[in-house]
Formats: structure tokens, sequence, C-alpha cells
């Protein structure tokens, strides 16, 4: 059989498509059928309402075909008639460049006032305002060429479209104008540059002020949570080995590291306000992202990593709600790396609030060390309140106290 | 399978002309193990059309997902099955439609399917070649490619599902089954794919090079070579230099998935089960990964832009404006693209110094495309545009790269990128470079290049239609999303549900949404045209659409050895449209100077001081003729 006699013998392919589709879907109806025995579910309407849709995309095509054929009739017509072919298809695509680039322009324009009037406020951190700052140039000099380029390349096409009576202009090359198109984009791209590597470094290079020391808060990613650890009276977030973890002990830090002693856990981010603050971020199992986008806050945790980012938050929560009128408002720690499955549902509340506010809330927070961990560690056990099982809340907090303390006294 | 003996008969008239073997086409040598590099384009292009379609499909599954988070939609349960229990499609489902679609359209669709199907057809029929330098192992470049597509698609029909880490696969998650139900079977699917893919690229790269490099005819020197060439040229030399890099890569990982190695681990705990990897870094895959991943944007977009280029100058009946610009920014994109794929992980932790190095070569890599663009609308400007299909989607080509490509400044710039990284920002941004001008140049490429492939002509009101709507919808669907990205909405979210600020941005997924349902039906203009056209579409002329280069010399029944006598030979570059003093508004790059003594410009002879005397000589005697005219 020749390839020219199979494709001509269209009813047998299509049958077998048919066929092949029919079958398909006829085992995945089984299957279906067989999951659906508890719960029968009418299928009747919601195969119509498909067939409805497919039916009216059918009709459309139908439309579709027939005003193409009415333009061949009109065409011919013209034709036979002895005249210029019946539509000027140049004029018409010509013109349409004209509409698309106005209605193009009214849509950023609308894009830019809407929704730019949705986007993050302004940035929550003192590195951010940089950023803020390069964002700024950035979109107005991106700006600026996508509209110029873009209305020349519109009018260009409707100016030069195809005329009868024209020839185009002979212009295959001029260095002049190559090179100034070379050199401008350059120098501007210099200047962005340079922008961009001075404000980087100054996110990544910070020069530690002996007076104001950052605030180390430890933060370790798993599928799909945030586990915060808060350094304690000392300071110093301690060390810490994937191989101590247990499931108690689902940090694996390390107790025999005094550090760790008055370590503290926490269920939200909170943060003093214009303190700067360093994060240390690790990761359990895959790699996630540590994305505050308020703060303009991003860096990857990796697992058998560790990284850093430091920065100072200079609004309050309070602050922000008042600034974006919205009561609602809070800052938020989002994962930005794709995790697994319940990627898109991994955050952790983070509040900024005062000093003062800050250091209420922090000695309430439990430590990490608590009397199993001493048992597993061999480290003196705690007296009295907290030697009982320590399941109650203000049992933990109690015990927080006196390790802090504790801690305080060291 | 028997013999299609009518349409095999020219084949005797040429054999004697290259010395080929005297032998009968079967259906299986001539459609399926064919070795003729305009068949071969054509099994590039349809495989490619199919898995363009397949891919489109995926992501108008996730993107119902993302606009009717709440919303069941029973139909599909009927086709997914456990995949989609309730009519709502699982978290781990949407994750390995993201995956798989990207993974399609980069490589399967953009790669294979663009450079595949152009790169093999232009080329022997550009550079006057009777076929490609290794004909054999070109055949073998698109088996390859199909199987690493059948074992790609393959994978949606195992229990696990196919792979969900992304299309970049980043390890851990790809590397231990347990992170996702993807990382099972479906990764090792993946991962063989891959490989197969790359080796047929690399059969394709490996040939390209050397037919463009061996095989040019009689006067097609490099710098008379159409953009088209220089485009394909340079991508396979990019192909050949980093799809390797991959390889490594993901042997490395498959060893770290199945044979207990540790290049990619360490430190890893499930829950309380810790793994015995220790020493791997994650970050190592990335830099592998983006090794190639940085180049592969440009292998994407560097065929369009070479297409964009042909198709403009031929329908602005104008030459490219800056031909030789145009190449050095071509060279100096692939030199460039080598060194910047850093710009993908500023914020991985990778020291900052680094990211500081790659902003530098980043923002370097916009000044030739920068380059190429005003050399476009150089060209267009006082043209005489035939707004053909082909024309239409090369402008709308130019459109999405400007835009596109500006984006690519903010996210080129490490400090900038701390917030937009991995958001929908980033989605915006490459979906119009690549999923939007690379594909449009690919549609262009298909328009303009119809008649010589099928020997028949597309519908042009079909093609307007198509364009129309797919410009329009393609700008709806994308544009929006930047100001998500600015939001801090990040990618791969199955749903918008879980945090209150996104809740705002649900409305603009339904337009979105929509917008792409509308683009994609579209596509059916396209496909009824394309498969309606090879059968019954209007016959084409030789030269349909007045293009200098070669490939319109050759017959429109398309011979195998391409020219039914000797080779053509060239004698000039392939811009010459509308040049003064010759009689029509093109000037085949066949035609010697001595038939166009009218039109002849002093720079065409590049210092030949005979030629320049024969002119000047000429032009002393009809210059009397040539004022009267």
């Amino acid at each position: 059989m020749s390839l020219k006699k199979l494709i001509s013998n269209k009813t047998m392919a299509a049958l077998a498509v048919i066929f092949t589709a029919f079958a398909s879907t006829n085992a995945f109806a089984q299957e279906a059928a067989a999951a659906a025995t508890a719960k029968p579910v009418d299928m009747g309407p919601i195969y119509k309402s498909t067939l409805f849709y497919v039916l009216l995309f059918l009709l459309l095509c139908l439309f579709i075909a027939i005003v193409g054929k009415a333009m061949k009739v009109y065409e011919l017509t013209r034709e036979s008639e002895g005249k210029s072919e019946g539509i000027n298809w140049d004029l018409v695509n010509g013109v349409i460049f004209v509409v698309f680039l106005l209605v193009g322009l009214y849509g950023v324009y609308w894009e830019y006032t809407v929704h730019g009037n949705m986007i993050l406020p302004e940035a929550a951190s003192e590195h951010g305002k940089k950023i803020d700052e390069m964002f700024n140039i950035t979109l107005i000099l991106t700006t600026i060429v996508f509209i110029a380029t873009h209305i020349v390349l519109f009018t260009f096409a409707y100016i030069y479209r195809h005329q009868k009576d024209k020839k185009a202009y002979y212009y295959p090359h001029n260095n002049v104008l190559e090179r100034v198109w070379t050199v401008i984009p350059a120098f501007v791209l210099t200047i962005l540059v340079l922008m961009g590597f001075i404000t980087w470094r100054s996110i990544f290079y910070k020069i530690e002020d002996p007076k104001n020391k950052p605030l180390s808060i430890e933060v370790t990613s798993s599928q799909f949570q945030w586990d915060v650890r808060y350094p304690g009276a000392d300071g110093i977030v301690g060390l810490k080995n994937y191989k101590l973890i247990t499931s108690i002990n689902n940090l694996g830090i390390d107790f025999n590291d005094k550090n760790n002693l008055d370590d503290q856990v926490a269920d939200e981010i909170v943060l003093p306000v214009n303190k700067p603050v360093r994060f240390i971020l690790t990761s359990k199992d895959v790699i996630h992202s540590f994305y505050m986008p308020h703060f303009r806050v991003q860096l990857n945790t990796v697992p058998g990593m560790t990284s850093y980012f430091e920065f100072t938050p200079t609004i309050t929560t309070a602050e922000m709600k008042a600034k974006t009128n919205d009561p609602n408002f809070n800052y938020l720690l989002l994962c930005a790396k794709i995790c697994g499955t319940n990627h898109y549902n991994m955050q952790k509340p983070v509040r900024v609030v005062s000093q003062k506010e800050y250091e209420e809330w922090v000695v309430k927070q439990a430590t990490y060390l608590t009397n199993d961990l001493r048992k597993t560690f061999k480290l003196p056990l705690l007296a009295d309140p907290a030697e009982k099982p320590a399941a109650a809340d203000s049992t933990a907090k109690d015990t927080t106290a006196k390790t802090n303390q504790l801690a305080l006294k060291k | 399978m028997s013999t299609i003996s009518l349409q095999d008969t020219h084949h005797h008239d040429n054999h004697d002309d290259h010395g080929h073997e005297h032998h009968q086409d079967t259906f299986l040598t001539k459609y399926v193990f064919s070795q003729d590099h305009k068949m071969i384009a054509k099994q590039f292009l349809i495989t490619g059309i199919i898995m363009a379609v397949i891919a489109m499909g995926l992501s108008i599954l996730f993107r119902l997902q993302l606009a009717w988070p709440d919303k069941s939609f029973p139909i599909l349960e009927t086709f997914l099955g456990k995949w989609a229990e309730g009519g709502r499609i699982r978290p781990d489902f949407y994750l390995a439609l993201v995956t798989i679609h990207g993974t399609i359209m980069v490589f399967f669709v953009l790669t294979a399917g663009l450079s595949g199907t152009f790169s093999n057809l232009l080329i022997p029929l550009q550079v006057g070649a009777r076929d490609m330098a290794s004909p054999f192992l070109n055949m073998l470049s698109y088996w390859f490619f199909f199987t690493a597509c059948v074992i790609m698609m393959g994978s949606f029909f195992i229990q696990t599902g196919p792979a969900s880490a992304g299309w970049t696969v980043y390890p851990p998650l790809s590397a231990i089954p347990k992170a996702i139900p993807g990382s099972g079977l479906g990764m090792t699917m993946w991962l063989i794919s891959m490989v197969l893919f790359v080796a047929s690229s690399l059969m394709g790269g490996i040939n390209y090079v050397s037919t463009i490099l061996n095989m040019r005819t009689k006067g097609m020197d490099l710098w008379k070579m159409p953009l088209t060439i220089w485009a394909f040229f340079l991508t396979a030399i990019l192909g050949i230099l980093s799809f390797p890099v991959l390889v490594a890569g993901v042997v490395l990982l498959v060893f770290d998935r199945s044979f207990g190695t540790s290049f990619y681990l360490s430190d890893i705990v499930f829950g309380t089960q810790i793994l015995p990897n220790e020493g791997g870094s994650p970050i190592l895959w990335q830099h592998l990964f983006w090794f190639l991943g940085h180049p592969e944007v440009y292998i994407v977009i560097m065929p369009a832009m070479g297409i964009s280029s042909e198709i403009i100058s031929v329908n602005s009946r104008k030459p490219i404006f800056g031909y030789h610009a145009m190449i050095y920014s071509l060279i100096g994109i692939t030199v460039l693209s080598f060194i910047v794929w850093g710009h993908h992980m500023f914020v991985t932790g990778m020291n900052p110094l680094l990211g500081g190095v790659f902003m530098i070569t980043t923002l370097i890599i916009a000044v030739p495309s920068a380059v190429k663009t005003f050399n476009w609308l150089a060209t267009l400007w006082r043209g005489n545009i035939r707004f053909t299909p082909a024309m239409l989607f090369a402008i709308g080509m130019v459109s999405f790269f400007i835009s596109g490509g500006l984006t690519g400044i903010w996210l080129g710039n490490a400090a900038l990128d701390i917030n937009l990284h991995d958001t929908y920002f980033v989605v915006a941004h490459f979906h119009l470079v690549m999923g939007s001008a690379a594909i449009f140049g690919m549609l262009a490429g298909v328009y303009h290049w119809f008649p010589r492939m099928f020997g028949r002509l597309m519908d042009k009101k079909l093609g307007y239609l198509h364009f129309w709507i797919t410009f329009t919808c393609a700008y709806l669907v994308f544009f929006p999303l930047h100001f998500l990205g600015l939001d801090g909405v990040p990618r791969r979210y199955y749903a918008f549900t879980e945090f209150a600020f996104m809740e705002k941005w649900l409305t603009v997924n339904v337009l979105v949404t929509w917008s792409a349902i509308i683009a994609g039906l579209a596509q059916v203009a396209f496909l009824f045209n394309f498969f309606y056209s090879i059968f019954k579409g209007k016959k084409s002329s030789q030269n349909p659409w007045g293009a200098n280069t070669l490939e319109w010399t050759a017959p429109v029944e398309r011979l195998h050895g391409n020219w039914p006598g000797e080779i053509p030979t060239v004698y000039r570059w392939p811009y010459d449209y509308s040049k003064p003093g010759a009689e029509e508004d093109f000037i085949p790059q066949t035609v010697p100077f001595s038939q166009t003594m009218s039109s002849n410009l002093p720079h065409d002879f590049e210092g030949n001081t005979e030629a320049e005397k024969i002119q000047a000589e000429w032009e002393l005697n009809n210059k009397p003729a040539k004022d009267t005219e």
C-alpha cells in the first residue's frame, strides 16, 4: 500500500483514531467508575456542558470558514472583473498594527496604574530602599525603551507597508548609526551595572558595627515548615549536627555546646525595628528559599551548606499597617524554591516590633532544651517545676524564664 | 510496504550527479528512516508541533487550576483519573505538569523542533549542498529525539507520575524519591530521555557545523551566508560545547539516585531518617545545569533571530541593516552566553563575589541584543513591507524580544534579582523572550518555508487570524504576570489560596487563563492550515516570496540531492533587495555581477581591482543611456 493510498484512505485512519480515543476513554471511564462506585456521580450534565463548549467552538470554526469563503468569493469576483485584488491586506495589517499600538499603549498605562498599584509596598529594610531605588531607575529606563521601540516598530509597519508604486530604499549599513546604538546601550548598561554592583556589595559585604551587633536568628527549612531558633541571652546560636536529629531533637542541636543551652524556639519571627538581624539559613532536606518580599530578602536554604543574610528592618508591622492602609497587613516568610507537594503553603508569620516589645516577647519563648534532651545529653536535670512533664504551656514558660536567669547569671 | 514509484522517478535523473547508489525508496526509507535532510526536517517539525500541542495542553491544565483553585472539573477526572480526583488537579500532579511543560517546550519544541527543523531544512539548501555531511547521523539524530519524546511522554503512564521537580530538576528534590512522588521512576525516565535528547542534538549539531564549514557551494564564503545560516552555525557550536556538560550533570544525578553516590547530596534528613550521603553539594548541579541552561536559552532564541532577520529582509524588500553587525552581535552573544550562567544562581548562597561578576557579564550581553533590535527596526525603515503571515510573526518576534529582553535587564541585576528571583516576574520574562519570541520565530519560519518543504502555500488569511489572536493573547497572558512577580508571588505555587495577599491576583489569573485558552484555540487555525495545506494548499511557484537565497533556486519538487544539475554558484551576498538600477527588486545570490552592471556598487567588489575596472569601463560606455532612463 503506498503512502498516497494510505492517506487517501481517510476513513480507515479516522476510524482508527476514533477507536483509540474511544477505547482509552472507556478504560479511563471504567477506572473512574470503579473509583466512584461508593459515591456515584451523575456525569451526564458534565459531559453535556463539555460537549456544549466543543460544539460552540465548532460553530465558531464554521463561522470563520463561512467568512473565509465569502472573502474568497469577493476576491474572485474582483479578479474576474479585472480589478485589483479585493482586500488590500497590507493596508489591513498595517492599520491593525497601529490600532494594536494605541490599544497596547493604553493597556500598558492601565497595567502600570492598576496592577502597578497592587505590588509590594515600599521596602521595609535599609538595603531594600537601595534596591527600590535601583528598581525605579531600571523601571524608568526600560519603560522608555519599551515604549519608544514599540512606537517605532508598529508605526514603521504601518508607514512602510507595501504600496505598488513604491520601492524600498537600499540601505545596507551605516557605521555611524551602528556605532551609536552600540555605544549608547553599552553606556547605559555600564551605569546600571555599576549601581547594581555597588548595591549588591553593600548588601552582602557588611562591615560589623561593634556597638550595634546584629541579632542572630537561625532558620531551618524542611518540607514544609520553617523552624526558627533564637540565640537566647548569650546572643549566640549554638552548633548543631544533622546526625543528632531525633524525634525530640528535630534540629539536631548539639547540647554539648554551651551556647545551645539557652537557645529558644519560636513559632513566629519577631524582629526589633532598626536593629540589624543576621539570619543563619540551613535546610534539612531539599533546597528551599527563604523569601521575605517586604524586606527585599531572599536566599536559598541549602542542605549541607549554611548561608547568611543580614539586614535591618526599618518599619514595624503597626506602622506598615498604617502606611498600606490595610489592618490585616502582615510581613511574611514564604518558600520561593520548588520544594515539593506543599511548596505553595510553606509560610511563617513575621512581625517587626519596637525594641521594648521585642524584649518582652523574647523572654517568653521556650528553650529548645527540655528535660528529655537533658537526659539524652547527660546534662543535669532541672529541679522543681520543670521536672514534672512539661506539657503545659505555663510550665514551659517557667522553664524558659529559669533558663534565662541561669544564662544571665553565667 | 511497497514503493511509491510514481513520486520516485526523479531520483533516476539526479542520481548520476552525486554518485548516489541506485535503489528504490520504500515507504520505510522515504518517510520513516529517511536520510534526506528535507524529510528529516519535516519529521522534526511535525514531532515538534505535536510536542508543542501537548505541552500547550498541559499548560492549559495548570492554568485552569490557577484560575479556579476551588472549582471542580469532573471532565479532568475522566481523563486524568487519580491525578485529578474529584475533578481537581492534585498538587504533586500540578508540579509534574509545570515540569513537563517546561521540559517539552524548552528542549523538544524550541531546541529540537526549531533548530532541528530549520537547520536541517535550510543548511544544505542555503549553503548549496546536496545533503548534510552525514545523512545517516542526521537520521539517527531524529530517531534519538523521537525516542526521547516517547520516553518523556511515557512517564505520564506510570504510577508515580512524571518528574515533578521543575524543569531544572534541582537535587535533592529530584534525587530522593521520598521528597516528591515524581522523583521516583518518573525522574529516571526524565534523565534517560534527556541523555537521548542530548545525544540527538549533538549529532545534529556536529552535522550542522561540518556541513556549513565543508560543504558550501562555489562562491559561498562565510560572509555571503544568509543570517539564518550564521545563526544555525553559532547555535550548533553553542550546543556542541554546552550540552555535554548537561550529560555529565545528568550522569552524576543518575549515580546519586541509583548507585548511592553523593555528588549532589549531603547532610540530608527526612523527618528523623538521616540519609548516609555526605560531602556533595546541591549547588554543583546548578552550576552544571546552568552551564548548559544559559547557552540553551540562546540556542532557543538565536535560530529565531536568524529566521526573523531573513524574513524581515525579504518582506521589507530591503537588505538587512548592518549585516556584519548582525553577525558580530550573534558571535558576541555566543561567546558571552558561556559566562553568564551564574545569574540564575544569585540567591543560591554562592559567594556574592561571583554574583557581582555574573551581573557584569549578564548586562554586557544585552548590548549585542540591543544592536540586533535596532538593526531590525532600521531594516523596516523605508522598506516596502509585505505582510505575509511569516512577516507578521517576524515582527511579533521583534516585539516580544524587546519586551522580554528588557525585563532581562532587571533580572540580570543581582540586587534586583534578590526580590524577583523565582517569582512570576521570571515566568513572565522568559515566556516573553523564549515562549513567545522564539515560538514566533519558529512560526514565522514555518509560514515562510512551508512552500520549500511541501511545495504548497499555507492560507494567508488563516495565517493573519492565527497571528493576531496569538499575538494579542500572548501579551494578555504574560504582561500581567510581571505584576504578580513584583508583588512577591513565587512561581510554581499550586494555589494562591493560602496567602491573603495573593487573593487579589485571582481575578488576574482568570484573565490570564482565558487568554491562554483563546490563544490555545487559535492554534487550531494554524494546525488546520498546516495539515490541510500539505495536501490541498495552493501550489507554490519556485520562488514565491521573491527571495535571494539559494533554497529558492532549487525546483519545487524537492529532489533528493536538491538541485537536478550542478549546484548553483554564488556570486553575491543574500540581501540585494531593491538595489537601485536593478530591474527587479531582488537579485538572487546566483546572479553574477556581470549580469547586473546597471546596479553594481563599488562596495560589491570588495577591492577586486579587475572587476572595478570592468565596471568603470561599462559605466563610462553606458552613461548616456543611464541618464535618459
